[in-house]
C-alpha cells in the first residue's frame, strides 16, 4: 500500500467521559437552553421578522401573565406530572407503556359515567371516592390487558398499548352517541352544568387545591414505593434484566402484571382529574396527547420526581405561551411547536455531551521523544 | 542495515477517558514468525489488536507495515494492508456454504463461477493442511470447522498478517493440535501470525517470540526458547507468583446431590441434556468439562430451578441424611424449603448481578424478601457488603457504586462472596475465573476450597482443563448433553478428557 504519505487530516473522535461533576452537568444543560433560545431567536427573526424578545415576552405573558393563566399552567402541569408519575414504574421496568392516552380516556369515561348517572342523586362524600376508585379501576383494566398478553404470550407491548389508545377513543365515540346533549350535537357538552355535581370543588380557597393534594400525594407515594419498597426493588431488577429477576426467584409475570396495574390506575386517575376537575365533559381529545408528552417528562427527568415536576411545568409553560403568541403576533400556533421542538432537541442532545467528550485533531506523534 | 518487519508498532498509546488501555506499546513481527501476545485480562491486548484492525485509532504512536509508516483508519484500510483478524465470535452467515462465506463481499466478475472458487479453496486447504469441504453449510459445522472457515477466508483474501484472538478457547485439546499444525504450515509459507492468548502452555508450544503486556504497558518481548511458564507469569504480573493450586483431600465425603436420568430441552426444543446421571459429594469439588454448549448451562439451571425438566430426578441428601426431592422446584420454592443452592452463573452481570445497582442492591437480590412486610431491609445487606469488601479485598469506591464499574475480578468476588455467604449445601460455579487475572483467580480457587472444607458439594464448570485437573477431585465430562465419563482428577490426563469431550473414548462411568 502506498498510502503512507498521509496529509494531516482533522479527525473527530468521541470518547466516553468518566463521571462528570454534577455542577458541570448542570452547566451543560443550562448552556443548551441558552443556545436553543438563541437559535429560536434566529429562526423567529428569519421567518417572521419579529423581535424575538417580544415573542419570548409573549410566551411568558401567555403562560403566567395573569392569575388565571398562572393557575391554568399550574393545573395542566399537575395533570401532566400525574401521568408521568403513572408511567414511571412501567418505564422503570422497561415496559414501554405508550398507552397512557387510552388509560386516561378509560379513567375519564368511568368518571363521566358516574357524573351523568349518579351525579345529582349521590352525596358528594360517596360520589367523589367512588369516581376516584372507578376511574383508577378503569385505567387499571386498560393497562392490564396488554400486560396480560405480554406476560403470557410475550406480545410487543409498544404496539399493544398504542392500539389500546385507539380502542379507547372508539369507546369514547360510542359514549358520545349514548350521552350526547343536546341530541344531534355529537358532543356531550358540559356535564351537570347547573348543579356542578361531580365537579372537583375548591379547597383552602384554591380552585385546584384537591389536584395539588392528589398529585403531591401520588408523587410522595411513588417516590417511596420505587425507592424503599420490595416491589419497587423488584421492578428495578426486572427492568435491568429478566434473567437476573428469574435467578433471584422473582415471579416476573406477576411483577409485570402488578406494575402495569399500578401504572394504568394512576393514568386512570389523571383521567378523573381532567374530567372532574377541568373539562367537566369528555371527548376523544380529552387526553389531548398528554399521554405522549408525559413520556418526555418521565424520561428526561430520568425518573427523578422533582425533575419530572420541573419538566412538566416547562412543557406546559411553553404550550400555554404558544397560544398567546399565536394571537398576539398573528403567528400560527405551530410556531411554538417549533420553539418547543428546538429546545427539546437541545436538551436531549446535550445529554450526549454529558456522557461523551469530543476531541478534535488526529494522532499526535509522541513517539520519538517520549 | 535495519531489519524490515512485516508489521511494527512504536510507542502506541490509546486512552479511554482516564483509562490508559495501551501505554507506549511496542510490537514487531517478521515474516514467517508466530508472535504470541500475552497479558492478563484488561492488560490491553484486545485494544492493541483493534488498533491494528482499524476499529480504534491510536492517540499517539506510529505503525509501520513493511517498513512504511501507515495510518489505519478503518477495517478496510487494515484489510488493504494485508492484516486479517479472527475474532473470538465468528462472523459467518449460517445458512450458506463455506465457499460462499469465503467470497462474501469480495468484488468479482458479473457471473459467479463457483467451481473455480471451490478449486481455489481446495488448493489453499491442501497447501496449509486444513480440513474443509467448501460446499458444507456453516450451520452443520462444529465450532472448530467454523474457525477453519474464518482462517481460509483470510487466506483466500490474500491476508499475510493473521491475528487470532483467543483461538483455542472453543477447542478441545485435539482440535488445538490441528490448529497449531496449520498455523505452523502457514508460518513456513512466510506468513506472520499474531496469537492472543492467556494459556501459557500454548504460548510455549506454538510461538517464536512472546510479547507481554502488563496493565496496558509494554512489559517486553522475549524469544519463546528462553521463556518458562513462571518467567512469563512474572512478566505478566510484575512479581513472582505461586502457580500451584491447593487441593486438600475431601474430608468425610457423603452423598449430597444426586441427579438421575436428567433430560432438558432449550427454548427451541433441542435436547440439551440427555439422561444425565451423577452424584456430587460433600467436601468435594466436582469439575464439569466439555466443549462450550454441551449442556453445562442447562445442567446448572435445572438444578437451580431455572430450567424446565423433561425427565429425571434431582435429589438432595441433607446433612442429616434426609432425602429431599427438588426436581422441578422453582427458585422461590427451593428458598422456601430452606435449601441453600448457590449458583454463580456464567453471565455475571446479565444474570447473577444487576450492573446498575451497587453492592447493597446486589446483596439484596438474594435476601430482599426477608425483613418487614412492605419495605426492604437495607441494613443487613449493607453489613454483608461491607464484610465482603473487607474479607475478599474487593476494590470499590463505595458499597453503593454500581457494580458494572468494578473490574471483572471484583465483580466476580461480589458474586461469589454473596453466593457463599449463605453456607450453601451445593455450590455451582460456571467459568468462575473467566476474565480474571492470576491473583483474582487464586482468590476464587481459595474460596471454592474453603466451601469444600465446609462440607459443600462444589460443582465447577470451566474451560481450562489444566485448571480443572489441578483444582477438582473428580471431573465429569459432558459431550452433546450426555455424560461421556467421570474421571479421577488426581490421575487423569488431559488427552483422556479431550477424547471424552468428543466422545471418542466411548462411555464409561
Amino acid at each position: 500500500m502506498h498510502k503512507s504519505e498521509h496529509k494531516k487530516e482533522t479527525l473527530i473522535r468521541i470518547a466516553k467521559r468518566d463521571d462528570l461533576a454534577r455542577s458541570k452537568a448542570v452547566c451543560i444543560r443550562l448552556l443548551a437552553v441558552i443556545l436553543s433560545l438563541v437559535i429560536c431567536g434566529i429562526i423567529i427573526v428569519v421567518l417572521t421578522g419579529l423581535n424575538p424578545f417580544g415573542v419570548y415576552q409573549g410566551i411568558i405573558d401567555g403562560a403566567v401573565g395573569n392569575k388565571r393563566r398562572f393557575w391554568i399552567t399550574i393545573r395542566e402541569s399537575l395533570i401532566l406530572l400525574l401521568i408521568a408519575i403513572g408511567l414511571t414504574p412501567a418505564f422503570k421496568m422497561r415496559f414501554w407503556n405508550i398507552g397512557a392516552e387510552g388509560q386516561i380516556l378509560a379513567g375519564g369515561i368511568a368518571a363521566a359515567a358516574l357524573m351523568i348517572y349518579q351525579g345529582e342523586s349521590m352525596s358528594p362524600w360517596i360520589l367523589f371516592p367512588l369516581m376516584l376508585i372507578a376511574s383508577a379501576l378503569a385505567g387499571l383494566v386498560w393497562g392490564l390487558i396488554p400486560a396480560i398478553f405480554k406476560a403470557i404470550w410475550n406480545t410487543n407491548e409498544t404496539l399493544f398499548t398504542l392500539m389500546m389508545n385507539y380502542i379507547a377513543m372508539q369507546v369514547v365515540n360510542y359514549c358520545i352517541i349514548l350521552w350526547e346533549t343536546p341530541k344531534g350535537s355529537n358532543t356531550i357538552g358540559t356535564i351537570n352544568q347547573a348543579s356542578k355535581a361531580g365537579w372537583l370543588p375548591a379547597i383552602f380557597g384554591l380552585d385546584y387545591g384537591w389536584m395539588i393534594i392528589l398529585v403531591a400525594l401520588a408523587a410522595v407515594v411513588m417516590y417511596v414505593y420505587m425507592k424503599y419498597s420490595k416491589q419497587g426493588f423488584e421492578i428495578t431488577v426486572v427492568g435491568s434484566s429478566e434473567n437476573t429477576a428469574n435467578y433471584s426467584g422473582m415471579n416476573v409475570r406477576k411483577i409485570i402484571l402488578r406494575t402495569m396495574a399500578i401504572s394504568g390506575a394512576i393514568c386512570g386517575l389523571a383521567g378523573f382529574m381532567i374530567v372532574s376537575g377541568t373539562a367537566h365533559t369528555i371527548s376523544t381529545s380529552t387526553a389531548g396527547g398528554r399521554g405522549f408528552t408525559a413520556i418526555i417528562a418521565a424520561w428526561m427527568s430520568k425518573f427523578n420526581i422533582a425533575a419530572m415536576a420541573l419538566i412538566s411545568f416547562f412543557l406546559v409553560f411553553m404550550e400555554n405561551g404558544a397560544v398567546q403568541i399565536a394571537s398576539q403576533f398573528n403567528l400560527n400556533e405551530n410556531a411554538s411547536s417549533i420553539i418547543i421542538g428546538v429546545i427539546l432537541f437541545f436538551l436531549i442532545g446535550c445529554e450526549f455531551f454529558i456522557d461523551y467528550q469530543v476531541k478534535f485533531g488526529g494522532m499526535r506523534k509522541g513517539g520519538k521523544n517520549s | 542495515m535495519k531489519e524490515t518487519y512485516a508489521i511494527e508498532l512504536k510507542n502506541v498509546t490509546k486512552c479511554f477517558g482516564k483509562v490508559i488501555a495501551n501505554d507506549q506499546v511496542n510490537l514487531n513481527i517478521k515474516s514467517g514468525e508466530i508472535l504470541a501476545i500475552l497479558g492478563e485480562n484488561g492488560s490491553g491486548k484486545t485494544t492493541l489488536m483493534n488498533i491494528l484492525s482499524g476499529i480504534y485509532y491510536p492517540d499517539k504512536g506510529q505503525i509501520f507495515v513493511g517498513g512504511k509508516e501507515v495510518s489505519i483508519r478503518s477495517p478496510k484500510d487494515s484489510f488493504d494492508l494485508g492484516i486479517g483478524m479472527i475474532h473470538q465470535h465468528f462472523k459467518l452467515v449460517d445458512v450458506i456454504t463455506a465457499a460462499e462465506n469465503i467470497i462474501l463481499g469480495l468484488p468479482g466478475k458479473t457471473i459467479l463461477d463457483m467451481k473455480s472458487v471451490t478449486q481455489e479453496i481446495d488448493a489453499l486447504t491442501l497447501k496449509y493442511g486444513f480440513e474443509l469441504d467448501p460446499n458444507e453449510k456453516i450451520y452443520n459445522m462444529p465450532v472448530s470447522k467454523k474457525q477453519t472457515v474464518e482462517i481460509v477466508k483470510m487466506m483466500y483474501r490474500g491476508v499475510n498478517i493473521l491475528i487470532l484472538d483467543e483461538p483455542t478457547a472453543v477447542l478441545t485439546p485435539q482440535e488445538t493440535e490441528t490448529l497449531f499444525t496449520v498455523l505452523k504450515n502457514m508460518k513456513e509459507a512466510g506468513h506472520s501470525i499474531i496469537i492472543i492468548t492467556h494459556k501459557l502452555k500454548e504460548v510455549l508450544s506454538i510461538s517464536d517470540r512472546v510479547m507481554v503486556l502488563r496493565k496496558g504497558k509494554y512489559a517486553g518481548t522475549v524469544p519463546t526458547k528462553e521463556a518458562t511458564e513462571s518467567s512469563l507469569t512474572e512478566m505478566m504480573v510484575g512479581k513472582k507468583v505461586e502457580l500451584n493450586i491447593e487441593r486438600p483431600l475431601p474430608v468425610g465425603p457423603e452423598k449430597r446431590l444426586e441427579v438421575r436420568n436428567l433430560s432438558c430441552c432449550n427454548g427451541e426444543n433441542v435436547k440439551m441434556l440427555d439422561k444425565v446421571t451423577f452424584t456430587a459429594k460433600s467436601g468435594e469439588i466436582l469439575g464439569i468439562a466439555g466443549v462450550a454448549g454441551s449442556g453445562q448451562k442447562e445442567l446448572f439451571e435445572a438444578i437451580a430451578g431455572l430450567q424446565k425438566i423433561e425427565e429425571g430426578e434431582i435429589i438432595l441428601w441433607s446433612k442429616e441424611g434426609k432425602e429431599e426431592n427438588v426436581t422441578g422446584m422453582k427458585v422461590s420454592e427451593i428458598k422456601k424449603n430452606n435449601i441453600h443452592f448457590s449458583f454463580v452463573p456464567e453471565d455475571r452481570l446479565g444474570m447473577g448481578l444487576v450492573g446498575d445497582m451497587g453492592m447493597i442492591g446486589n446483596m439484596m437480590l438474594r435476601s430482599y424478601r426477608t425483613g418487614g412486610f412492605f419495605f426492604t431491609d437495607r441494613r443487613r445487606p449493607r453489613k454483608l457488603a461491607e464484610d465482603l469488601v473487607g474479607k475478599l479485598g474487593i476494590v470499590t469506591p463505595d458499597v453503593v457504586t454500581p457494580v458494572r464499574k468494578l473490574s471483572g475480578g471484583n465483580v466476580q468476588k461480589v458474586l461469589v462472596g454473596r453466593e457463599i455467604s449463605s453456607n450453601p449445601e451445593v455450590l455451582m460455579v460456571a467459568y468462575p475465573v473467566r476474565g480474571l487475572d492470576i491473583h483474582a483467580s487464586h482468590t476464587i480457587y481459595h474460596l471454592l476450597n474453603e466451601q469444600k472444607k465446609n462440607g459443600s458439594a462444589v460443582l465447577c464448570v470451566a474451560e481450562d482443563l489444566d485448571v480443572l485437573l489441578e483444582l477438582c477431585d473428580r471431573i465429569m465430562v459432558l459431550c452433546a448433553g450426555e455424560v461421556s465419563g467421570i474421571v479421577d482428577a488426581r490421575t487423569a490426563v488431559k488427552e483422556e478428557i479431550g477424547l471424552l469431550m468428543t466422545k471418542a473414548g466411548g462411555k464409561h462411568a
